[in-house]
């Protein structure tokens, strides 16, 4: 249902969502985060351009590394949504709360 | 017209779920916006049952049921036997406290009463009934 792909470039790793991600799929999302946050990565780029659908065990995933990522000063942009995808973001505002880029170049600036 | 799937309470079932709504509503030409945060609301309702009153077991079943009536709003009822969990009586944590605790739960039931116009719950025959509606604009 998920596939999840990490690369890294200039240092920062990116993060590579494929496909869904709902109940039975979200726990890849957070070991995939806990990973690049355990193996010391402050830059954390988070790829949704090939995303189809995020339900909200997803979205629960990533507010639970906010406060994390602020005290431990790690970086996290996702970018490359699609309409759907950025719209689901925003039905609850979370849009205001995680950094979103519009595609890869914009998140690097942001993380950087 | 009238839509019927029925299936077991596993997690892995939730795909297909959504794809069963999405097919159901892009025969009647609903956006696809709305499509989509139809598909959203629901598959937190089903997670939901599936997880919490029927603890995943694949071979305890439920119905989803989808009413498309001419340009009224469209009817969403699922049916099973298991626990009723009221999602009107459940207040729902704010986002702030949602980050301080770390938690991966609570947005759900916040997304399903923005998306929805109304739950309701009966029961029917025996059955809970989750009903939850709304209006949808149809492309011509």
């Amino acid at each position: 249902m998920i596939h999840i792909k990490r690369i890294q470039e200039d240092g920062a790793d990116i993060v590579v969502l494929i496909g869904e991600i709902d109940a039975s799929s979200s726990i890849e999302l957070d070991l995939a985060i806990a990973k690049s946050v355990g193996e010391g990565f402050t830059r954390i780029l988070i790829d949704c351009s090939a995303l189809e659908y995020i339900s909200s065990a997803g979205l629960g995933v990533f507010m639970s590394y906010i406060e994390e990522f602020k005290d431990r000063n790690v970086k996290m942009v996702l970018f490359g949504m699609s309409e759907k995808v950025a719209n689901t973001f925003s039905i609850l505002g979370l849009n205001e709360l995680l950094q979103i880029g519009k595609d890869k170049i914009e998140a690097k600036q942001m993380v950087s | 017209m009238n839509y019927t799937y029925k299936v077991g309470c596993s997690i892995e079932n939730l795909k297909g779920v959504r794809d069963f709504i999405r097919g159901s509503l892009k025969n009647h030409g609903v956006t696809d916006l709305e499509v989509s945060e139809i598909v959203l609301a629901l598959d937190e309702m089903c997670s939901n049952l599936m997880i919490h009153a029927h603890h995943c077991n694949p071979d305890d079943l439920f119905e989803l049921h989808i009413t498309v009536k001419n340009s009224d709003p469209v009817i969403f009822e699922i049916i099973d036997d298991g626990t009723v969990f009221d999602i009107n009586q459940f207040n729902e944590p704010a986002l702030n406290n949602i980050i301080h605790e770390k938690r991966k739960g609570g947005l759900g039931i916040r997304l399903v009463k923005t998306i929805m116009d109304r739950i309701e719950y009966q029961k029917r025959e025996g059955r809970n009934v989750c009903r939850l509606t709304k209006t949808v604009h149809f492309n011509s």
